[in-house]
């Protein structure tokens, strides 16, 4: 759990792979380092991919849940 | 991190294989992996400046219903080929290059290019160029 604020959100919804990917890279790169970002998509492939790339790339997957068909993601940039 | 590079070389011009092409560079730009896209034959014609928003068709594969999954996911808004490949490329490391052969055989100049084509290259640069990562043919 983390008590800190979310610093902006990539609604990535409807998007088809790999766009909410692609997204959210672009959009962390413009965060500063330690900040949190919540991406929101509906391809039930992010969830593998963003394990994936977070895994890959240094950043962290500090949370993740599903809302009727929702996925959302908070990623820590690294 | 994994950065190793990804060489791309596009033959085909139908959009299913475009896309899949776009979708395989999207991902690895996305991993930070440079990208090297070599574009021959009929891919480099969907590259014109004037056709590339074009229906350039489906692989024969495809048959009926295949083209009316494609035709449902497109009218359901998803990005075309060009555009996710815009967008790989404003991620960064990502490059474009036209095959010299297939421009003199296509009679394409770099003019008629369109922009996301960084250059014209010949097959021994792009060897060069791509190093010794990973390499695909689509």
């Amino acid at each position: 759990m983390t008590t800190q604020a979310i610093h902006s959100t990539v609604d990535t919804k409807g998007l088809a792979c790999p766009m909410p990917i692609v997204k959210t890279a672009q959009h962390v790169k413009t965060v500063p380092s330690g900040a949190l970002v919540e991406i929101l998509s509906t391809d039930p492939g992010s969830v593998k991919d963003f394990a994936a790339w977070t895994r890959s790339t240094g950043n962290s997957l500090v949370e993740q849940s599903t809302d009727g068909g929702v996925y959302r993601f908070v990623i820590q940039r690294a | 991190m994994d950065e190793q590079p990804l060489a791309l070389v596009l033959f085909s011009g139908t959009d299913d294989k475009l896309n899949a092409a776009a979708v395989m560079t999207a991902g690895a730009a996305a991993l930070g992996r440079p990208v090297h896209v070599f574009l021959q034959y009929w891919a480099l014609d969907a590259f014109r400046a004037d056709r590339i928003r074009n229906d350039h068709g489906l692989a024969p594969e495809a048959g009926e219903q295949g083209a009316a999954a494609v035709n449902a996911l497109r009218a359901a808004g998803q990005a075309p080929w060009y555009e996710t490949m815009a967008q790989a490329k404003e991620l960064g490391g990502v490059e474009i290059q036209a095959c010299s052969l297939s421009m003199d055989i296509l009679g394409i100049e770099a003019t008629d290019l369109d922009p996301l084509v960084d250059g014209v290259e010949g097959v021994t640069a792009f060897y060069l160029n791509a190093g010794d990562g990973q390499m695909m043919f689509i």
